[in-house]
């Protein structure tokens, strides 16, 4: 019996029947399809959080310069309030509201009567106190069910104050997960920010960096190996970003795409309507490092970027070589499972396969098919109830700014080697025998712990404490455990010491007290016996 | 560090900044979590679950199980009906609890779902258990949703026999499990019989085995609730929490009941004592006077460092009010007491023990949050900052030692393993707040007043 067998026999019919969907093992990994983005089974303690959580807490919540007011009970605000280690510095204009928490606090009597005055009180004294450049309002549950208009408020404040203001409807219950809150905040960011501004980059280069939230500090080492390079980034959506460097996104050469998951819609709209090709990186790995960067290389094409591009992964590399081997020693021939988001269960395979440890599970949250199978498979998507709720919006070439940097046939030729436009997914990165789930749950994880036995699971909080009480070591792939940043090449020394030291901590050793194991001696001695 | 936090206090009608509470759905999460096999279950979309499982486990740094209706869109015109009942059978299915506790969300009460007539419907698994109770978000604090939880189990399972079963049912609040194992001690010293409930030692501070279990060992069991209906009396501590759980005893179960401060400081914890002896008629063991006289003589061993010294301290109604009086006790002037829940009867209680130790010019206030408090500090400063994790920031900003106490602190391990309450838990405090102030002290001596000795 093969492992998804034995878990799955463990379901109900009912639940089996839908499961069994979402769960497959690998066999023939070109023309397997999995079920995702689908409803969670209600009691099944699914890891999935909610249309706010991907809206307010993902996407537009590490923006640093942008003033987010979650308009609803206490809650929500207070749970995605520096939770998430998305960090950020204030840029020039000194502002950095990542430390704070701002909400509406709403009671009873606004729930009866309608919370929009109480909205635009507080956007008012936010204003007075604060004179943001930017405001975003993040909508919680009973915002939709009373029939707050939190778009005209968000209008109505604009007006009167002149501040970008931008209303978003991301009530946890639309969607199936956070995902719907990542497609409506893309929505809010492209109508209203991308392309207000006219500051063109300086370098002969430029990117925005895509989909990267900075946590512990993962953006900036990416910053800083580009500009080695000599590239500009022109911003990044939106781990220590700002609205005041996404106004002018949509002038920068090339967009990077680190979470496909969360940012595609915005990478394809501005494709759409400035000609901005993007281009699939992961700089999670050393390998898939050095392949992000040369592919950059390739398709800008310039003999005189590749070789400076060759000289920096070079120096990159030989910088960490023998940390490097000196984890791989430790790590070699250990095998992983990791459950988490809509990227990072893919590109954090490949680091640890730098480092010799296969991944034998792997899961997402709140990924769609495309995450699993590649972009191939979105027109083959059934639409459902649920995801036709969530606007798309579509946009068209802008008449002034629309430029392509090459032909349909020179984009062809270069598809042949990289990923431009498109994402190939994590299944044709995994192996025979693999098991991938989707909509992963408490009962999943903790039975395919125990039928797999990986030596480290990767996943987050709310299974973290879970898989250590079983006897494996793990850590959190969303908030990094207090540590990072784990990407580029700095990144990948640091997340291989932390590996090794969750799996050989002195600790481990003394899970099962001496007396276990040892028989107790009982009896008396006698002389002459 | 919160460099946008003006030094002029501008008022503020509608906008909250930095939050000194959270929402009810939380603390009947951590209430249900306190009984034995109980699956916690919230009732509204998943992300109120993910989010409360989230910050209970960064707490603890323990698994902290709960499941969720998953609301969408559809069941939120609809009704939260099929999702309950859906909910139920996958739960007892798939992870086999004995009893689940249901609360509500701003989703489900918005909508309007009647729990009670849908629990009522369910066909159950036989010897299995559904109860619930009504958290509405916008009401209150998770203050609030920690007592109604706890009368959410007794309405459905307390029962009155009319036989007295001796015991003395005692309502911790929210506290640690490392003091309910120290209330639990002192309950024994005591020689009282009792029923804790709840009681999250042996849960939220489970022992490494090496082999995970759903439900660890501890937990108030169903019997145990079932009999708390036949005890002869009610200890509420804490008197914001348990002000309702011990009115419903009394009125519902006629079992008399006395509400005290959570027992922390020397005055709380003999109050406390004080009424055991009452109940068991027995004289205090010498174990008990020992630790209290060990107490005493560290509070006049180190007064030279805390007295007059300036505490400005936040967070939930009944560990704050036992916080200000242990400051009090060390000599200290606790200039801001601040709490986020909405509650007037903290500042009356507050300031009634200012005014006993003749303390004046201090602030307090209920419904009030961290931005405030920080910006007072910004006006007059203060020597300690005791709270949540959430006061580092406010530490950071304005260089003042922090000491950690209450809920939620995040970013520390090892306190919810430890007492709080009793002498023991006065004594681990007083030693936290002096070394706090010491370590500063120490820091900012030049080094020819850098003292070795003291």
């Amino acid at each position: 019996m093969d492992e998804r067998t034995k878990l799955l026999e463990k379901y109900s019919s009912r639940v089996y029947k839908n499961r069994k969907e979402h769960v497959i093992q690998l066999e023939n990994i070109t023309d397997q399809t999995i079920t995702a983005n689908t409803r969670a089974i209600p009691g099944s303690m699914t890891a999935r959080g909610c249309c706010y959580a991907g809206c307010k807490g993902v996407v537009v919540g590490p923006l640093r310069d942008v003033l987010v007011i979650t308009h609803g009970p206490i809650g929500c605000g207070f749970y995605s309030w520096g939770t998430r280690r998305n960090k950020a510095k204030a840029g020039e204009d000194g502002k950095n509201f990542i430390p704070y928490c701002f909400s509406t606090d709403m009671q009873e009597s606004d729930i009866v009567f309608g919370g929009e005055k109480k909205l635009e009180k507080a956007l008012d004294e936010a204003v007075e106190i604060f004179h943001p450049a930017c405001i975003m309002i993040c909508s919680t549950c009973p915002i939709g069910l009373i029939g707050d208009d939190v778009q005209a408020v968000a209008k109505r404040t604009e007006e009167k104050y002149g501040i970008t203001t931008i209303g978003y409807s991301c009530e946890g219950y639309k969607g199936v997960s956070q995902s719907a809150g990542h497609h409506i905040a893309n929505n809010g960011l492209m109508k209203y920010i991308v392309g207000t501004g006219d500051q063109k980059p300086k370098a002969k280069y430029s990117v925005n960096i895509l989909g990267e939230y900075n946590i512990g500090g993962d953006g900036w080492e990416e910053e800083r190996i580009l500009k080695r390079i000599g590239y500009e980034v022109v911003s990044v959506f939106t781990g220590d970003g700002a609205y005041s460097t996404i106004r002018n996104s949509h002038l920068a050469d090339l967009n990077l795409v680190m979470c496909h998951r969360s940012i595609n819609y915005i990478a394809e709209m501005m494709k759409t309507k400035y000609g901005i090709d993007w281009l699939k990186v992961n700089f999670i790995g050393v390998g898939a490092t050095c392949k992000s960067l040369r592919d950059m290389a390739k398709y800008f094409g310039d003999p005189e970027l590749i070789a400076r591009t060759e000289e920096v992964i070079q120096d990159e590399l030989a910088s960490i070589y023998d940390d490097m081997e000196y984890y791989k020693s430790k790590l070699k021939g250990k095998t992983a499972g990791i459950f988490v988001g809509g990227s990072r269960a893919h590109h954090y395979q490949l680091l640890l396969k730098d480092l010799g440890v296969e991944t034998i599970i792997a899961g997402y949250e709140f990924a769609h098919r495309d995450d699993y199978e590649g972009r191939q498979v979105i027109p083959f998507i059934k639409e459902d109830a649920d995801n036709k709720n969530i606007e798309t919006i579509t946009v068209s070439p802008d008449e002034k700014l629309y430029r392509e940097r090459y032909t349909p046939e020179k984009l062809e030729e270069l598809r042949q080697e990289i990923e431009i436009d498109t994402y190939d997914g994590m299944i044709p990165d995994m192996n025979p025998g693999h098991v991938v789930v989707d909509d992963y749950n408490y009962f999943e994880t903790d039975e395919l712990i125990k039928i797999m036995k990986p030596d480290i699971f990767f996943s987050g909080i709310k299974d973290k404490y879970t898989i250590l009480k079983g006897g494996t070591a793990s850590r959190q792939m969303h908030s990094y455990d207090y540590s990072g940043p784990y990407s580029g090449f700095r990144g990948a020394v640091l997340f291989a010491k932390d590996v090794t030291m969750s799996l050989y901590t002195n600790a481990w050793a003394y899970v099962t007290p001496p007396w276990k194991n040892t028989p107790m001696l009982t009896g008396t001695l006698t002389e002459n016996a | 560090m919160l460099d946008l936090t003006p030094k002029e206090v501008a008022e503020r009608k509608a906008l909250r900044i930095n939050p000194c509470k959270t929402c009810q759905p939380v603390g009947a999460m951590y209430c249900a979590l306190g009984v034995h096999k109980c699956m916690p279950h919230s009732h509204g979309s998943q992300g109120c679950c993910s989010y409360h499982r989230t910050v209970l486990s960064r707490h603890f740094k323990e698994p902290a199980i709960a499941s969720s209706s998953s609301f969408t869109e559809g069941a939120s015109v609809f009704g939260g009906r099929s999702n309950i009942n859906t909910s139920v059978k996958n739960v007892f299915d798939l992870y086999d609890p004995d009893i689940m506790a249901v609360h509500t969300t701003c989703l489900s009460e918005t909508i309007g779902d009647d729990l009670t007539s849908y629990i009522m419907d369910m066909d159950l698994p036989e010897g299995k258990y559904v109860v619930h109770t009504n958290t509405p978000s916008y009401v209150g604090s998770h203050i609030n949703g920690f007592y109604n939880m706890m009368m959410g189990f007794m309405s459905y399972l307390t029962k009155k026999t009319g036989t007295s079963n001796g015991k003395a049912a005692i309502f911790p609040g929210w506290v640690n499990p490392g003091d309910t194992r120290e209330l639990k001690r002192i309950a024994e010293l005591m020689k009282v019989p009792y029923i804790m409930f709840p009681d999250h030692s042996g849960v939220m501070d489970a022992p490494m085995t090496g082999k995970y279990e759903y439900y660890p060992k501890g937990g108030t069991t169903i019997p145990e609730i079932e009999a708390l209906g036949d005890c002869d009396h009610v200890f509420g501590l804490g008197d914001i929490i348990s002000v309702e759980p011990v009115e419903f005893m009394e009125k519902k179960y006629k079992v008399p009941g006395t509400l005290l401060p959570m027992p922390v400081g020397v005055a709380a914890t003999d109050a406390f004592i004080m009424a055991l002896r009452e109940f068991s008629k027995t004289e205090i063991p010498y174990a008990l006077e020992e630790e209290r006289g060990q107490l005493v003589d560290l509070l006049l061993d180190c007064t030279q460092y805390s007295y007059q010294k300036k505490a400005a301290i936040f967070g939930d109604p009944d560990i704050i009010i036992g916080m200000t009086a242990l400051a009090l006790e060390m000599g200290m002037i606790p200039k801001y007491v601040i709490t986020g829940t909405p509650k007037e009867e903290f500042t009356r209680k507050v300031k009634a023990m200012l005014e006993a130790y003749g303390v004046e010019d201090c602030i307090v206030k209920a419904n009030a949050d961290l931005f405030e408090l920080h910006q007072w500090i910004k006006n007059e400063p203060v020597d300690v900052l005791i709270g949540s994790s959430y006061g580092k920031q406010i530490a950071k900003a304005e260089d003042i030692p922090f000491v950690r106490a209450g809920f939620p602190v995040l970013d520390r391990y090892g306190g919810p393993l430890m007492p709080t309450v009793g002498y023991r838990g006065a004594i681990r405090y007083v030693e936290k707040i002096i070394n706090a102030l010491m370590d500063r002290i120490d820091r900012d001596s030049a080094d020819e007043d850098f003292d070795v000795v003291m």
